[in-house]
C-alpha cells in the first residue's frame, strides 16, 4: 500500500512537471523559410528593417537580443546544433573575438565585396562592417579655444590637467582606440599616451559616453572623448536638457589631414554551423543595399558603410570627414595588449 | 520511517536535489580543468579588490539593511502612531524595486549633470569644480542602493517576529523596571534575533549574486569579476576560481550564523493579544513616523516618482500592444518558476524530513547553493550540461526520424526556467523547511498509526499545515523571477523578451528615460505579489490554525 501511494505522488509530480514544461519546448523546426539572428543591436528601427527583409524575400527573421559576449558563449555552447544563422555584433573587437573562436563561415560576394570598403570588412569574407561610428573629441568652448585639439595625442598633453573625461579602460570603444593607436605607433608609444591622458583626468573613469557630454556641459571637465552615435543622438532629441548640453559642447573629428579619425563598426557575420546559410547570405547582402543601409545606420546614429544617403540631420551637421584606413580588424588583434597597457597605465 | 529500506520518495527528493545543483556543480567543476592563465594575471592584479570590495559592500549592506529593516519592523509591530497603518505595508513596497532599476534612477538623479547638483550650482552660482558631493557611483553608492532595496527581508523577518512574541514577557521586563527602550534592547532584540539573522542573511546573499548594481557603478567585486573572466577573457577556469571563493565567502557567512546562534533554542508562543502596548504621542510620534518614512520614502516612493515623471516625459517609444507580450511573458516566467520551485522544494524538503541520511541532507544543501551565485554564471552552467544533453537527444531523435528537432531543451523556456530553479530553489526550500520543524514528530506518528501512508500523511496532515509557508515560498520566487535579468539574457529563446530585458536593452544603450516605462511596469507588477507576501509574513498567530509562513534561513 506505502509503496504503491509513493508511485502515485512520483507519477503525480512527474505528470506535474510535465504538464509545467510541455508548453514551453520551442515549436518543431519549421519548413518555412526562417533566418536565425543573433544581435547585440536592439534598436526599434532594426525592427523595420526585419519587416523590410521578409516582405522582400518571404524570409522570416527570428531573433535573440544580448550582449555580445553572452550569445558567443551562447552559440559556442550549442555547437553543432546552433540554430544560429548570423551574428550581429558593434565593434570590430567583438567580430574578432567570434572569428577567433571560429564561428564564422566566410562569404563570396560579389556586391558585398564592392559595396562594403575593403577597411571595414575581413579580408576573407568572414565578416562585414554595415555601419561605423567616429569616437570623437568634445571640448567646453568657455576653457578650451577652438583647434587647439586636434588630435587623440593632445588628449595627453600636459597643459590638459585635470580636464579629460572618459569611461574606464576595460569598455571596448577604449581598447578599440588604443588598439589602433598600438598599430600605428607601437606599444611603447601607446603607454606614453595612455599614461599622459591618465595624468590630465578630471576624475576616476565613470559612466557611458553620454555621462561624460553631460559632464563637459555641467563644467566638471573640459574635455571628453564619446562616439559619435551618443552626440548626433542628444542633437536629433526632443529633450530641452539635451539641446542645452548640445549647446555647450564643441566637437572635433581627430586626426583629419593625419591618419583619419578612428571609426568602429557595427557588423555581422554568417557563423559556420547556419542551417540557413543561403538565407544568411542575403540577409548580408540585403544589409548592404541602400535602403537598409540608410535604416540600419539610422536606428543608431549612425554612418552607412557602404556609399549610402546619410537621412540624418545631426550627421548632416556634423559635416563629413576623413576616417583612418587601417582595417578594423587589426583593433581585435592589439586588444588583449591594449588591456594590459591600459591596467599598467593605471586607467581603471 | 526510517527503516532499513529507502523510500522511493528520498529517492525521487535526491535525485531532484542532485538536478537542481547540477549547474553549480558545472561550475564549480571547471576549477580542476587546465586553465589559460588569465588567473595568475587576475590574482597578482584585481583579486585583492575584489575581496575588499566585496567585503565592505557585505558588511555596509548588512548594517544598512538592519538600521533600515529593524526600527520600523518594531514601530509598526508594537506601537501606535500616526500613519501605522500606511507603513505597515508600505515598508515593504522596495522589494518590488530591482536593484539595478534604483541605481539607473538616483544616478539620474544624483549625478553631476542630474537635476540635484544642476539645481545646487544654480542656487549658489558655483561651477561643478567648486564643491564636494558624494559620488553616487562609488562603493558607498552600491551600499545605499542594496540596503533601500534589500532592507524589507529583514523588516518582514524581524516584524513577524516582534509580532509573534509573547506579549506578558514584554510586560513582565516593564514591571521588572526596564524602559520601553531596555525592554526592546534587553528583551524583544535578542529573542528576535534567529528572524533578524535570516532577514540579514537573504540580504546578504543578494548582495553577494548582484551584478547589474556594480557593474553599473564600476566597482571591482566577486560577481563583476567572475563576468569579466569568463566572458571577457573567456577563462572558465579563473571564473570557476572566482565562483568558488565566493562561494567560500557564503559558507563562512552561514558557519558564523550558526556559530552564533550555537545551541540556542528560540521557543515562544504568540499570545494573541493584539492591542500595543506603547501609544505614541508628541516628539514620538513624529520621530516614529519619520523613522518609518525614511526607508519608505527613499526605498520606493521617490525612485518611483522619478520613474514615473522620466516615463510621461519621454519614455519608451515602443510602449502599445508590445508592452502587453512583454507583462505576459514576465508573468508568464514567474508564475511556472514558482510552480515548479514549489513542487520540487517540497519534495526534497519532505524527503530531508523523512531521510535523515547524510547523503539527503548534503543534497539538501547543495540544492541550495546557488542563491549565491550571479545569475549570468548558473546560466552558463546551465548551458554547458544541456546543450550537450540537445545535441545528444538531437542525434539521437535524428537517427529515428530523419530529420533534425532542433535545440529542444535550450531552445524553449526549459533552460531558463531550469536556471531560475538552481538560482532561487533556496528560498521556498527555506520555508517550507521552517514549516515543517513546526509540525511535531507526534503528529507524524499520529497519523501513520491511524494507519495513513507516508504520502498520505504529507497530503492530509502536512500540506493543510504547510499552506502559509508554500505561499510564502511561492511568492518570494516569484517576485525575484519577475526581477531577474542576467540568466534571462543569456537564455531566453528567440523572439522573447520580458519586462527586464526591455528596461535593460535602453538603459544599456544610455536611454534611461526610454527604460522608465519598463522599470516602472516591473515594479507596478511586483506591487501585488509584494503585498501579499506582506500580509503572509505578517499574519498574526490568533488570526488562523495555520502555521504562518515564515522565512528562515538556516543552513542551505
Amino acid at each position: 500500500m506505502q509503496r504503491k501511494s509513493v508511485v502515485t505522488a512520483l507519477a503525480v509530480i512527474a505528470a506535474t512537471v510535465t504538464v509545467l514544461i510541455a508548453p514551453l519546448s520551442p515549436a518543431p523546426a519549421a519548413e518555412e523559410p526562417v533566418l536565425n539572428l543573433y544581435s547585440s543591436r536592439h534598436y526599434q528601427t532594426d525592427e523595420s528593417l526585419y519587416e523590410d527583409f521578409t516582405k522582400a524575400t518571404g524570409i522570416e527573421i527570428r531573433r535573440i537580443e544580448g550582449k555580445g559576449d553572452e550569445l558567443m558563449r551562447r552559440i559556442l555552447a550549442e555547437g553543432g546544433n546552433s540554430p544560429a544563422d548570423v551574428f550581429i555584433t558593434v565593434d570590430a573587437g567583438n567580430l574578432w573575438r567570434a572569428e577567433q573562436a571560429g564561428l564564422f563561415a566566410p562569404v563570396e560576394s560579389a556586391l558585398l565585396e564592392e559595396r562594403i570598403p575593403s577597411n571595414l570588412r575581413h579580408p576573407d569574407g568572414l565578416w562585414f562592417g554595415f555601419s561605423t561610428r567616429a569616437r570623437m573629441i568634445f571640448y567646453d568652448p568657455r576653457r578650451i579655444d577652438a583647434g587647439a585639439l586636434e588630435r587623440y595625442a593632445d588628449l595627453a598633453d600636459s597643459r590638459w590637467r585635470g580636464e579629460v573625461c572618459i569611461r574606464s579602460s576595460g569598455n571596448i570603444y577604449n581598447l578599440s582606440l588604443l588598439g589602433a593607436l598600438i598599430a600605428h605607433d607601437g606599444v611603447g608609444q601607446a603607454e606614453t599616451w595612455a599614461s599622459g591622458v591618465v595624468a590630465n583626468f578630471a576624475r576616476q573613469p565613470q559612466g557611458g559616453d553620454t555621462d561624460q557630454l553631460r559632464a563637459v556641459a555641467a563644467g566638471e571637465c573640459g574635455i571628453a572623448l564619446a562616439n559619435s552615435y551618443y552626440f548626433a543622438r542628444l542633437m536629433n532629441s526632443a529633450d530641452e536638457a539635451d539641446q542645452a548640453v548640445v549647446a555647450r559642447l564643441g566637437w572635433v573629428f581627430p586626426d583629419q589631414g593625419g591618419q583619419g579619425t578612428h571609426v568602429n563598426i557595427s557588423g555581422a557575420g554568417v557563423l559556420e554551423t547556419a542551417p540557413h546559410p543561403e538565407a544568411a547570405r542575403r540577409f548580408l547582402e540585403y544589409l548592404a543595399s541602400d535602403r537598409a543601409q540608410t535604416l540600419f545606420a539610422l536606428g543608431n546614429n549612425e554612418y552607412p558603410a557602404a556609399a549610402a544617403p546619410i537621412e540624418n540631420p545631426a550627421l548632416q551637421t556634423m559635416g563629413p570627414f576623413e576616417m583612418d584606413s587601417l582595417n578594423v580588424s587589426r583593433f581585435g588583434e592589439h586588444q588583449a595588449e591594449a588591456q594590459q597597457v591600459f591596467d599598467r597605465a593605471g586607467w581603471r | 520511517m526510517a527503516g532499513t529500506r529507502i523510500s522511493p520518495l528520498v529517492v525521487a527528493a535526491v535525485a531532484a536535489a542532485a538536478l537542481v545543483a547540477v549547474p553549480v556543480i558545472t561550475v564549480a567543476a571547471h576549477l580542476f580543468l587546465p586553465g589559460d592563465g588569465a588567473w595568475s594575471h587576475i590574482a597578482s592584479t584585481v583579486l585583492p579588490d575584489y575581496v575588499r570590495n566585496s567585503l565592505l559592500l557585505v558588511i555596509g549592506t548588512g548594517v544598512g539593511v538592519l538600521l533600515l529593516g529593524v526600527p520600523g519592523a518594531w514601530l509598526v509591530a508594537t506601537c501606535e502612531f500616526p500613519g501605522r497603518r500606511l507603513f505597515e505595508w508600505a515598508l515593504v513596497l522596495p522589494l518590488a524595486v530591482p536593484a539595478y532599476v534604483i541605481a539607473y534612477v538616483y544616478t539620474d538623479f544624483l549625478q553631476v549633470a542630474g537635476p540635484v547638483q544642476t539645481g545646487l550650482r544654480e542656487l549658489t552660482g558655483w561651477s561643478a569644480r567648486d564643491y564636494w558631493f558624494p559620488p553616487i557611483r562609488s562603493l558607498g553608492g552600491a551600499i545605499a542602493m542594496l540596503s533601500l532595496v534589500l532592507y524589507p527581508y529583514v523588516y518582514l523577518l524581524s516584524r513577524a517576529a516582534f509580532i509573534q512574541q509573547s506579549r506578558s514577557l514584554l510586560e513582565a521586563s516593564r514591571s521588572l523596571g526596564c524602559t520601553p527602550w531596555q525592554s526592546f534592547r534587553r528583551v524583544a532584540l535578542p529573542m528576535a534575533r534567529p528572524a533578524l539573522v535570516a532577514g540579514t542573511m537573504l540580504a546578504l546573499m543578494e548582495t553577494l549574486a548582484d551584478f547589474g548594481t556594480v557593474s553599473y557603478f564600476g566597482i571591482p567585486v566577486f560577481t563583476t569579476g567572475i563576468y569579466r573572466a569568463w566572458f571577457s577573457l573567456g577563462d572558465g577556469v579563473a571564473a570557476a576560481k572566482l565562483s568558488a571563493m565566493l562561494l567560500a565567502f557564503v559558507l563562512i557567512l552561514l558557519t558564523a550564523e550558526r556559530w552564533n546562534r550555537g545551541a540556542m533554542r528560540f521557543h515562544q508562543r504568540g499570545d494573541g493579544d493584539n492591542s500595543r502596548t506603547h501609544v505614541l504621542t508628541g516628539w514620538r510620534a513624529v520621530g516614529a513616523t519619520t523613522t518609518c518614512a525614511l526607508p519608505f520614502v527613499f526605498g520606493f516612493a521617490l525612485p518611483a516618482l522619478l520613474l514615473l515623471l522620466m516615463a510621461v516625459d519621454a519614455g519608451d517609444s515602443a510602449f502599445g500592444p508590445r508592452y502587453l507580450t512583454l507583462v505576459g511573458n514576465t508573468l508568464l516566467l514567474a508564475g511556472i518558476t514558482a510552480l515548479a520551485a514549489a513542487v520540487i522544494a517540497l519534495l526534497i524538503a519532505y524527503g530531508n524530513r523523512l531521510s535523515q541520511t547524510p547523503t539527503m541532507r548534503i543534497a539538501h544543501r547543495v540544492a541550495g547553493l546557488g542563491y549565491a551565485i550571479p545569475g549570468s554564471i548558473i546560466a552558463v552552467g546551465v548551458l554547458i550540461p544541456l546543450t550537450a544533453l540537445d545535441g545528444a537527444l538531437a542525434d539521437w531523435l535524428t537517427a529515428q526520424f530523419g530529420r533534425p528537432p532542433g535545440l529542444i531543451l535550450t531552445g524553449g523556456l526549459i533552460g531558463l526556467v531550469y536556471a531560475y530553479l538552481a538560482r532561487f530553489l533556496v528560498m521556498p526550500l527555506n520555508a517550507f523547511d521552517a514549516g515543517l520543524a513546526r509540525i511535531t514528530p507526534s503528529m507524524d506518528a499520529a497519523s501513520r498509526s491511524l494507519g495513513e501512508t507516508a504520502v498520505g500523511t504529507l497530503r492530509r496532515v502536512h500540506v493543510p499545515m504547510l499552506k502559509g509557508s508554500l505561499l510564502t515560498g511561492v511568492l518570494l520566487v516569484f517576485v525575484e523571477v519577475m526581477k531577474e535579468l542576467p540568466a534571462t539574457m543569456i537564455l531566453r529563446p528567440f523572439d522573447f523578451d520580458t519586462l527586464a530585458v526591455q528596461a535593460h536593452n535602453l538603459a544599456a544603450d544610455e536611454r534611461l528615460s526610454e527604460a522608465a516605462t519598463a522599470a516602472l511596469a516591473i515594479v507596478a507588477a511586483g506591487l501585488a505579489p509584494v503585498l501579499l507576501l506582506s500580509r503572509q509574513i505578517g499574519r498574526r498567530p490568533a488570526a488562523s490554525a495555520a502555521p504562518r509562513g515564515r522565512v528562515r534561513l538556516s543552513s542551505p
